[in-house]
C-alpha cells in the first residue's frame, strides 16, 4: 500500500481540476493576449477561474488578485515591494514577522536586512505562534509592514489573524499573511478581515504546482516584481499560465466546496491517527487539535531520528516528513521545535504527518500499523533507550 | 551549482546499496551485558559519543579479552539517521578481532570505505559524512576506557567545534585529504559549524580560539607553500618531471607569488596596518617575470614602499620563486 502523508509538501491534483485543464494543453493553447480566436477562446474559462479564486476567498470585485506563479513569488514581491514604495527613501524601515514563518518570508526578510531594513521577528510561545501583546509591542511609526502566516506549515497551528489584522489596522500599518497552508483548509473571508496583502498556492489544495496567488485590498499600489508586457492589469507580466490558472480556479471552488469534509472527515480521520500517536510512550504533539488547521500532526517519537523514521516509513510505502521539504537536504534540527522552546532532543525527532480529503480510513489503519512497527524496530536500535551497566558513566 | 546541482536531489539516491541494507538489517546491533562477558571471562567496555540533542548518538559494547587485547565482541545502539546507524554497524564490524590498539587505528574514512558499493563511489553524501566521524570519535572513547586513559590523550586534539566536537586536526586533514575550499564543506564533511555556529567566525554568540574561516584560510596556504616546497625539493633531488617557476603558466606563477605574499610578506604589512594588492604579472621579453602591485592601506603613502619595503618584497620572492621577478609598485 502506498499512503501519501506529506499533504502540507504538496497535494495530488484533484482529478476533476485536471479534467478542467487538460482541453488548455493541445487545444486550446492561445495566449490570453492575442487578437485572434485562438487568443479569445481561453477567455470564458479564465474568467471562470478568476470568478472562482474571488468567491473561495470572498474577495470584493475592487480588490485584486493577481495570479503568481507561486507563493514565494507572492511573498516575495509583498516584502520587496514594500520596501521600495514605503522603505527606500521614504521615511519608514521596520518590518514585523515572525520566527517561525516559512523561507520564503524568512530569507526575503534577511536579505532586506542587507539593505537596510530593521526586521523583527516575534518569538513564538510553547504552542508554537505569536501572542499578538508581543506585537502591539514592537510596533513602531517606523513599520511599513507586519507579515504573520494564517497557518504554520510545521505544526498546522493557527494564528489569531483577525487579531492581528485589528492591531494593523488601529496602527495603520500594512498587512500581509502567508496564507499558503490555511487556504482550502479553512474558511477565509476576506471581506470580513482587513487584510492588504494574501498569498496562496494552488497545489496545496489539489491545484497544480507552479501557480500562485497574492491578493491585494482595494487594488493598492505595490511596485511590480516582474516588468514587462503589462499582463494581469500591468502588476504581474509574464504570459498567463492558462492552465494552471483554470486548474487553481477549479482546485479552490472544489477546496471551500469540501471545507466541512475537511473539517469533519479529515479531522476524524487525523484525529484518530493522533489517538493512536499518542499511545506510544515517550511521544510529545505539538498545540491543541482545535488550534490547528484539521489536517496536520508534528509529533515527536523520543529516542528516533526523524529521518530514520521516514526511512522506515518509505521502506513501507508511506510518505511523511521531517520539517519543511525545502529544508531535506541540511542537517539542521526541526526549526519550528526549536523555536518553540522544545528540549533540544526532541528537535531533531520530530515527525509530521500531513492528511488531505484524498487519505482514506484504510491508509490511516494501515499506518498505524506500520508506525507501529517503525517505532518499535528503531527503539530497539537506539542508543536512548539501550542497556548500560551501573558503573556506567553515561555521556548520552 | 551547475546542471546537476539546479533540480534538487534526494539524499537517500546517495546512499550506497551497502549503507541501505545495514539501515535496514544491522549486524552488530545489540547490546553485551556484564554477565555475558564475565561468562567467557572477558572485559565490558561501554563507551557513548554524541547526543540526541546534536542529533546524533552512539553507544558502544566491546567484550575484551584482557590477556590477548583482542576485542572478541562488538556491538552497538544509536539514535540517528540511516546512515549513522549503518556507520555504527561497519565501525563495530571493523573492531570486531582487533586488538584495543590496532582499533584505535580505525578512521571514520576506513568506515566510509568499508560501506561503498565499489571503491570509487563514496558511500553517502557529503552532508553525511559526520555520521561515520562519529564512529570513530566513539571507539577512541572505548580504547581510552579500556586504557584507563582521557580520549584525548590520543592525539592532539584542541576541539574547534565544541557541538560536534571536532578537533583542529581533524579540520586540517579534512581540508588537506578532500581539497576542501569553503566553510561549508568542511560542515559537511565534520559537522563543525553546523550547530551553534560559534566557531565559523567571530562574532557568534561564544568568543573562540579558533574558527574556520581562519583555519581554511592558513591550511590552505599551507597546502600551497607544501606543493612549493615538494616541488622544489624534487627539483634539487633531481628526481622530477615537474616544472620550476620560470616553466609554470601565468595562473601557476601568479598563485605561487600569491601563496609566497599570503605566508611571508602580507602578515608583515597587515601588522603595520597595509597591505597589498597583485593587479598584474607579465612575462618580459627579457626573460624576466615582472609583478605589479598597488599597495593599500598604511602601505599607500609609506616612504619606504618605494626603498626598504619593496626590496624586502622582491627579495622573498626572488628567494620563494625565481630570481627572474621583478616587482614594480603602481
Amino acid at each position: 500500500m502506498r499512503v501519501y502523508l506529506d499533504n502540507n509538501a504538496t497535494t495530488i491534483v484533484d482529478p476533476k481540476v485536471f479534467a478542467q485543464m487538460e482541453p488548455y494543453f493541445v487545444q486550446m493553447y492561445g495566449n490570453p493576449n492575442s487578437l485572434h480566436d485562438f487568443g479569445s477562446e481561453t477567455h470564458p474559462a479564465l474568467r471562470k477561474a478568476m470568478d472562482q479564486l474571488y468567491c473561495g476567498l470572498n474577495a470584493d470585485d475592487k480588490d485584486d488578485i493577481v495570479i503568481t506563479s507561486c507563493a514565494t513569488e507572492s511573498n516575495n514581491w509583498v516584502l520587496k515591494g514594500v520596501y521600495y514604495d514605503h522603505i527606500l527613501g521614504k521615511d519608514k524601515d521596520h518590518i514585523i514577522t515572525s520566527e517561525v514563518e516559512h523561507p520564503a518570508i524568512i530569507s526575503t526578510c534577511k536579505f532586506l536586512e542587507t539593505l537596510g531594513v530593521k526586521v523583527t521577528y516575534l518569538p513564538v510561545n510553547e504552542k508554537g505562534i505569536i501572542e499578538t501583546h508581543t506585537l502591539k509591542n514592537f510596533i513602531t511609526e517606523k513599520t511599513a509592514l507586519v507579515t504573520i502566516m494564517w497557518a504554520n506549515n510545521e505544526t498546522g497551528m493557527l494564528f489569531p489573524i483577525e487579531e492581528i489584522s485589528k492591531i494593523c489596522k488601529e496602527t495603520g500599518v500594512l498587512f500581509h499573511s502567508d496564507a499558503v497552508q490555511a487556504v482550502g483548509k479553512i474558511p477565509i473571508d476576506l471581506k470580513k478581515l482587513d487584510i492588504d496583502f494574501l498569498s496562496f498556492s494552488a497545489h496545496k489544495f489539489h491545484g497544480p504546482k507552479g501557480i500562485g496567488g497574492l491578493y491585494i485590498k482595494d487594488s493598492q499600489p505595490l511596485t511590480p516584481l516582474f516588468h514587462g508586457g503589462e499582463h494581469m492589469g500591468g502588476r504581474r507580466s509574464g504570459t498567463l499560465d492558462v492552465p494552471g490558472i483554470i486548474g487553481m480556479g477549479e482546485a479552490l471552488e472544489l477546496a471551500v466546496h469540501n471545507l466541512d469534509f475537511e473539517n469533519n472527515n479529515v479531522r476524524k480521520l487525523r484525529d484518530k491517527l493522533e489517538d493512536e500517536v499518542l499511545k506510544l510512550d515517550d511521544v510529545f504533539v505539538v498545540g491543541s487539535r482545535d488550534e490547528r488547521t484539521p489536517n496536520t500532526i508534528l509529533v515527536s517519537v523520543k529516542g528516533i531520528e526523524g529521518e530514520a523514521m521516514l526511512w522506515d516509513l518509505n521502506k513501507n510505502g508511506i510518505a511523511a516528513s521531517t520539517g519543511s521539504a525545502c529544508a531535506s537536504e541540511d542537517l539542521e534540527s526541526n526549526p519550528v521545535m526549536e523555536a518553540i522552546g522544545a528540549e533540544a532532543d526532541l528537535a531533531h525527532t520530530a515527525l509530521r504527518l500531513s492528511l488531505s480529503r484524498f487519505t482514506t480510513q484504510e491508509e490511516i489503519d494501515y499506518t498505524v500499523v506500520i508506525l507501529n512497527d517503525a517505532v518499535k524496530r528503531l527503539r530497539a536500535i537506539s542508543s536512548t533507550y539501550s542497556y548500560a551497566p551501573d558503573w556506567h558513566d553515561s555521556k548520552l | 551549482m551547475a546542471k546537476n546541482d539546479l533540480i534538487g536531489g534526494s539524499i537517500w539516491e546517495e546512499y550506497s546499496q551497502k549503507v541501505q541494507d545495514l539501515m535496514n538489517n544491522p549486524q552488530n546491533m545489540g547490546e553485551i551485558t556484564e554477565d555475558e562477558a564475565t561468562k567467557q571471562g572477558l572485559k565490558l567496555i561501554v563507551a557513548d559519543f554524541g547526543a540526541e540533542s546534536c542529533g546524533d548518538a552512539v553507544r558502544l559494547y566491546w567484550a575484551v579479552n584482557e590477556k590477548t587485547n583482542v576485542i572478541q565482541d562488538a556491538k552497538f545502539k544509536s539514535f540517528g539517521c540511516g546512515t549513522a546507524i549503518a556507520s555504527s554497524d561497519t565501525m563495530a564490524d571493523l573492531c570486531k578481532g582487533k586488538t584495543v590498539d590496532e582499533a584505535i587505528k580505525i578512521t571514520n574514512i576506513d568506515v566510509e570505505f568499508a560501506m561503498r558499493d565499489n571503491p570509487d563511489t563514496p558511500a553517502v553524501p557529503p552532508q553525511k559524512m559526520h555520521c561515520s566521524v562519529m564512529a570513530y570519535d566513539v571507539i577512541k572513547a572505548a580504547a581510552a576506557s579500556y586504557k584507563g586513559v582521557d580520549a584525548e590523550s590520543f592525539e592532539d586534539e584542541i576541539i574547534v567545534c565544541e557541538c560536534a566536537r571536532v578537533s583542529l586536526g581533524t579540520i586540517k586533514d579534512v581540508i588537506k585529504i578532500n581539497d576542501l575550499h569553503t566553510v561549508e564543506e568542511i560542515t559537511n564533511y565534520t559537522k563543525a559549524g553546523a550547530f551553534c555556529k560559534s566557531c565559523i567566525k567571530p562574532g557568534g554568540h561564544e568568543d573562540k580560539d579558533y574558527y574556520l574561516v581562519d583555519i581554511l584560510k592558513d591550511t590552505r596556504t599551507e597546502m600551497e607553500m607544501e606543493k612549493m616546497s615538494a616541488l622544489a625539493d624534487a627539483k634539487i633531488a633531481g628526481t622530477t618531471n615537474e616544472l620550476s617557476f620560470d616553466d609554470f603558466t601565468m595562473v601557476q606563477k601568479l598563485k605561487a607569488v600569491e601563496a609566497a605574499i599570503d605566508k611571508d610578506i602580507r602578515p608583515m604589512l597587515v601588522m603595520d596596518g597595509g597591505n597589498l594588492e597583485i593587479l598584474d604579472i607579465k612575462d618580459t621579453d627579457e626573460g624576466n617575470t615582472d609583478i605589479y602591485i598597488r599597495y593599500l592601506g598604511a602601505c599607500s603613502g609609506c616612504a619606504s614602499s618605494s626603498t626598504g619595503t619593496l626590496f624586502a618584497i622582491e627579495s622573498v620572492l626572488k628567494e620563494e620563486c625565481s630570481q627572474k621577478i621583478r616587482v614594480l609598485p603602481i
